[in-house]
């Protein structure tokens, strides 16, 4: 199935490649798929991103996943035992972010353009509740990456793209086993002197799927009748093994 | 084999999760604790997240007294007027220690909160254990000495509210069983244990409970309390995950029937040394946990828990 898309994808961009002129189009890419499914051997999954340029320039891409609520708090010794203490609010933390580009971000973009297309972690732009602690924003955000990182939700290193000749490119996007779940984006721009001179948006969905994809659902959508399911279960699991082992 | 459980949002070993239920049960089995009060850290130890750990554990601990009452049942070793109040200080505490724990996971301290309540039950039962056992090795090699008849404190008489308990032959004030009852709720709620290492020594101390009827007594009340637990932790924190409560119950059911076998023909007051020496090691653990310095001081929490 992911075989065959891939292809007709391949194929696709092929044709695309041939005539961007014609097309008018300067940038086309798209996605080898568009759901990952988080089911019960998850340990992780690569996505394929292909597509052709129209022109010259590089290519960088952002994989998004949704925007957060997050909460980063720091540790301080009470007596003699770490406690967490301050704490501060960011909004519009992404639950993943992954950028990929065919060479080095600095190599063809300036800091300015990364900022404004918030290529790259320390563009993002993290909304914090700082209430008066203005200085210490600085050290919680980089915490806050930090953390990311160490979890691998923020990929420290930069994905690979590559260049199948002069116009075709591929890259692998990689989902590690904790990738949380929702609506992600993947945007693709072209770079050409410095600057973006096409961008394009392909969504994609995280999802659970199988048993716990149902579990899940059940246990946050209807929680009352999950509660009582675990209760019945574990009472008719325990009267069970009571039955059993009687007679042995 | 790597399992993805669905609401601690982890992938674990399920042979490791089978093999913790069953050795844990084993040793339910032998000694007849419930074994929550070492299953909830151990799983914090293999990455579950400790809310998580505590949610799923009382739902474990349901089936795990259901099949305990119902054995004692048949033995007519159960005192239901007893169990009863008990459960009714035991539904309200526990009621209680659920809204303590949404209050404590909002202020980001619930962990902690977790980890120091372990810490110091921990201690003082590995602690009362190992004296126990070392002294019982001692007088077995010596003489035994002379046992106390047991009498109720003057304070506990003096207790209005006085109910009579025919099958514990008991005239005590009903204060007490509800004050037992609601202290070992709280704690169910917040270290997902059934409470009967608080539960047993205080029936057989401080009620003055005949020691046939505590074992089930208590087995009868946390039932209700553990399922209260459960029900109210999925309803208001979504922190109990069925898959893992059915794994750590299927290795505890078969844990604790080989642990019920054994026990006999084993000598107890080594074995029991043994679980202290057990139940120190968890203990020290974890104070280490909280003592070291962390690799990072700083910590992330997201969603929409704040």
């Amino acid at each position: 199935m992911t075989g065959r898309a891939f292809r007709a994808l391949a194929v696709t961009a092929l044709v695309l490649a041939a005539t961007p002129a014609a097309r008018g189009q300067e940038l086309v890419a798209d996605l080898s798929s568009h759901r990952v499914a988080i089911s019960t051997g998850f340990t992780g999954s690569q996505v394929v991103l292909f597509g052709a340029t129209g022109g010259e320039g590089d290519v960088a891409l952002v994989v998004r996943g949704p925007d957060e609520r997050v909460v980063v708090r720091r540790k301080d010794r009470i007596a003699g035992i770490w406690v967490n203490q301050a704490g501060m609010v960011f909004e519009g933390v992404p639950a993943y972010y992954a950028v990929a580009s065919n060479r080095p971000l600095e190599a063809f973009m300036s800091p300015a353009v990364m900022a404004r297309n918030q290529i790259g972690v320390e563009h993002l732009r993290l909304i914090a509740e700082a209430d008066g602690r203005e200085d210490e924003v600085a050290t919680f955000r980089a915490a806050l990456v930090r953390n990311k990182q160490r979890d691998g939700l923020f990929p420290v290193e930069l994905g690979k793209v590559v260049f199948l000749g002069a116009r075709l490119f591929r890259t692998d996007v990689y989902f590690p086993a904790n990738v949380p779940t929702g609506n992600y984006t993947v945007k693709v721009f072209l770079i050409r002197d410095g600057q973006v001179v096409s961008a394009q948006t392909t969504p994609l969905f995280v999802s659970k799927t199988g048993m716990e994809a149902k579990i899940s659902q059940f246990a946050h959508r209807n929680s009352f009748y999950y509660g009582l399911f675990a209760v019945v279960l574990a009472l008719m699991a325990g009267w069970f093994a009571d039955f059993v082992f009687r007679r042995v | 084999m790597q399992i993805y459980l669905p609401i601690a949002e982890v992938s674990v070993d399920a042979i490791l999760v089978l093999g913790l239920g069953s050795a844990i049960g084993f040793l339910s089995g032998l000694f007849g604790v419930g074994g929550g009060f070492l299953m909830t850290p151990l799983l914090i130890f293999i990455g579950i997240p400790p809310p998580v750990a505590v949610g799923t554990e009382a739902n474990q601990l349901v089936a795990a007294s259901v099949s305990g009452a119902l054995a004692h049942w048949r033995r007519r070793s159960v005192d239901f007027k007893m169990g009863f109040v008990l459960l009714l200080g035991g539904v309200v505490g526990s009621t209680f220690g659920v809204w303590l724990f949404a209050l404590l996971r909002g202020l980001g301290q619930i962990e902690l909160v977790i980890s120091l309540c372990f810490v110091v039950f921990l201690a003082v039962i590995g602690g009362l254990m190992l004296t126990e056992s070392v002294r019982a090795i001692l007088r077995r090699r010596g003489r035994a000495g002379p046992r106390r008849r047991f009498r109720q404190p003057n304070w506990v008489r003096a207790l209005p509210l006085k109910m009579r308990f025919h099958k514990s032959r008991l005239y005590v004030s009903a204060l007490l069983p509800l004050a037992v009852g609601f202290l070992v709720g709280i704690l169910a709620a917040i270290m997902g244990v059934g409470g009967g290492f608080i539960m047993v020594p205080a029936m057989i101390y401080l009620l003055g409970m005949p020691t046939a009827m505590v074992a089930g007594t208590s087995l009868f009340q946390i039932i209700f309390v553990t399922a209260n637990v459960t029900f109210l932790q999925a309803v208001n924190n979504q922190t109990v995950d069925v898959l893992l409560a059915l794994l750590l119950l299927t290795g505890g059911v078969i844990g604790a029937q080989f642990g019920v076998r054994t026990g006999v023909r084993l000598p107890g007051e080594h074995l029991r040394g043994l679980l202290a020496l057990l139940v120190l090691a968890v203990c020290g653990k974890l104070l280490f946990d909280l003592v070291v310095t962390p690799d990072d001081l700083y910590s992330i929490a997201g969603g929409a828990v704040l």
